[in-house]
């Protein structure tokens, strides 16, 4: 019964898929919409889809535990040819993620890329990976504290003109604007939205962590011969 | 609320948001939390579901970190033995 599992993902996803198309297609209120969305991510399927990812991403980062992880949009041919020299490819003032924050990257990145793009806080992540690829990071760094300082002269200054009335409600969407990837400078309904989305998916994303990380302590005590239960758990956890 | 009427009107421009529509948000985001499941929604302030729901990112977020700290240190161990990395192998099939 483990094999159907591991073996169908991809006519699962398949199907999955096809039929989440039919139903965007159709005239959509935005409460199917949400519900499609809370469905989305906590069905099985999607963890399976997710969890492959997952675990694609994390042989990689395994492959190149110096350099940053390259994600799955660059090519296998480029991590070979890292993995062979030593050296990182990249330049020496890009940061290279240690081992925690390699996976919570690789982790996100897989994310985003379950999400097909649909979402804003998906683009945002990945094309947030692909800059900080290409440019050095410490061009970045500078740039991002004089936005953060703007911003706070601004609410200050906005707020002494309101009499305060800006830290209530405002405030707290505009953390919740910084919480979610992409989505500062976004109207209250739109970051509503992706908020929604992007705490489904987040929970799956921890859903999927957790079972892969029991799979690896169970797997680095006990011998293989636990390896059928766990795949089905990996399949079948609760949605 | 006069806060939630100014935003509505900064964010007029393109496309009208009545409070009808936030509300609407505010209480499916509300279905998200645990916490702020259980409770009628009416008895629940619009500032309150966004506090938790920063709050229950934040936990995410924290929870993402912990697990991605124990998954390398999982992955650093498993490097050495075969065993492990058959299973890795099966799990990708």
């Amino acid at each position: 019964m483990a094999s159907p599992l591991i073996l169908n993902p991809e006519t699962n996803t398949e199907r999955s898929r096809e039929s989440k198309k039919k139903r965007k297609k159709k005239p959509s209120n935005p409460s199917q919409n949400q519900n499609q969305n809370q469905t989305r991510w906590r069905s099985p399927a999607e963890q399976q889809n997710y969890s492959s990812k997952l675990i694609e991403a994390l042989r990689q980062v395994r492959r190149n535990p110096s350099p940053s992880p390259l994600g799955t949009v660059a090519s296998s041919s480029s991590s070979s040819s890292s993995s062979t020299t030593s050296d990182s490819p990249c330049p020496a003032e890009s940061s290279i993620p240690r081992g925690g924050r390699a996976v919570r990257e690789a982790a996100d990145r897989a994310l985003a890329v379950a999400a097909k793009g649909r979402t804003r806080w998906s683009r945002a992540i990945l094309t947030n990976r692909l800059k900080l690829k290409f440019k050095k990071r410490k061009q970045r760094l500078p740039i991002s504290d004089n936005c953060r300082s703007k911003r706070r002269r601004e609410i200050s200054i906005l707020a002494l003109k309101k009499d305060k009335k800006l830290p209530t409600v405002q405030r707290k969407v505009r953390v919740l604007g910084s919480l979610v990837p992409g989505c500062r400078k976004l109207p209250f309904p739109d970051l509503l939205e992706e908020a929604t989305d992007y705490i489904a998916a987040l929970e799956m994303q921890v859903r999927a962590m957790t079972t892969l990380t029991q799979l690896l302590s169970v797997a680095g005590g006990s011998p293989p011969s636990s390896g059928p239960s766990t795949l089905d758990r990996l399949g079948s956890t609760q949605s | 609320m006069s806060s939630r009427r100014s935003r509505s009107r900064q964010s007029g421009g393109g496309s009208r948001i009545t409070d009808d529509q936030i509300n609407d948000l505010v209480s499916k985001l509300q279905q998200l939390l645990p916490e702020l499941r259980e409770r009628p929604s009416d008895k629940v302030s619009a500032s309150k579901v966004l506090q938790e729901t920063c709050n229950y990112i934040r936990n995410l977020h924290r929870e993402v970190d912990d697990l991605s700290e124990r998954l390398s240190e999982l992955l650093a161990n498993t490097d050495s033995s075969s065993a492990q990395a058959a299973i890795i192998r099966s799990l990708l099939m």
